[in-house]
């Protein structure tokens, strides 16, 4: 069976975000007075298993070991099974 | 001594470290990041770069190449392990010093003369400074500011090697811009001493890193 997976990493609560803050004062430019801007990254690919259990697990794993630094980021696993 | 000098797509300043090597007496080789066996080195150096494009993280690629399980194991057998710039980021995502070298604070891309201060001599590659001297070497990073979980620790172990002095660039935790593992044997700095290895360059105040390497 194939799942769509979608990884949403951001950074911890409280660490500086040089980007989002970079994006804010640029809305400020445009006149758009926003707060609490943030970033997240998202990663997306579909994955051949056995249930939905087992793959979170494996994605679970390939946070760890590569897609995100667990000393700065956070991550959401998202999977359903994939749209023929 | 035979020291190897790692390279991934995307590594520069690998010829200048060449050149910095032999100047302190070493016997470099360049070594592709395939390589899974460096026994034959006694000393490893990663020089700075973009490896893998910076894409995901900053060193994240390089992380998980075999030539990392080469130098896990010259940590192991106790041989000294130097991280410049990309190698520094490299060697902090692979977990061997801690924290992590994160986007600068002013989103920029910084490339200049610092000066620095050695926190801590007891490192090969710092063995040749006093501690608290004030070197002068440059920088070139985007993603350069240190952030730890365990500063405390890392004061107690005396795992800060370099700090910046009188500015702090990139808005490091309590400047600091070069860590070592416990044992002080894997050094991760931002700055790049190869660029300041003969006065031609405008100072030769990192080739001491080199020589305390070979020493």
């Amino acid at each position: 069976m194939k799942y769509d997976t979608e990884v949403k990493i951001s950074l911890k609560k409280g660490m500086l975000n040089p980007e989002a803050a970079t994006i804010q004062r640029a809305l400020a430019l445009l006149d758009y007075q926003v707060e609490n801007t943030s970033t997240v990254d998202v990663i997306k690919f579909s994955i051949e298993g056995q249930d939905t259990g087992l793959v979170r697990k494996e994605v679970d794993e390939m946070c760890q070991r590569l897609l995100c630094n667990p000393v700065i980021h956070d991550y959401q696993i998202k999977i359903s099974p994939k749209e023929e | 001594m035979k020291v190897g000098i790692i390279r991934f797509p995307g590594s520069n300043c690998d010829r200048d470290v060449f050149h910095a090597l032999e100047l302190a007496g070493a016997e470099p080789d360049y070594v592709w990041w395939s390589k899974r066996d460096l026994s034959d080195f006694e000393a490893v150096v990663i020089p700075g770069g973009f490896s893998y494009g910076d894409y995901l993280r900053a060193g994240a690629i390089a992380a998980i190449t075999p030539v990392i399980n080469g130098i896990k194991d010259c940590v192991e057998e106790g041989k000294p392990v130097l991280g410049i710039c990309n190698g520094a980021q490299i060697l902090a995502e692979v977990g061997l010093v801690p924290g992590v070298f994160t986007e600068n604070q002013n989103a920029k891309f910084i490339c200049k003369w610092t000066e620095l201060k050695v926190n801590s001599s007891r490192t090969p590659f710092t063995s040749m400074y006093k501690k608290n001297e004030i070197i002068r070497m440059p920088i070139a990073h985007a993603e350069g500011r240190y952030y730890t979980e365990d500063l405390n620790q890392l004061r107690e172990n005396d795992q800060i090697v370099l700090s910046f002095e009188s500015e702090n660039p990139n808005g490091s935790m309590e400047a600091i811009t070069g860590v070592c593992d416990e044992e002080g044997l894997v050094c991760a700095i931002m700055p790049h001493p190869e660029r300041a290895s003969e006065t031609i360059l405008g100072s030769d105040d990192g080739l001491k890193f080199f020589k305390g390497m070979v020493k």
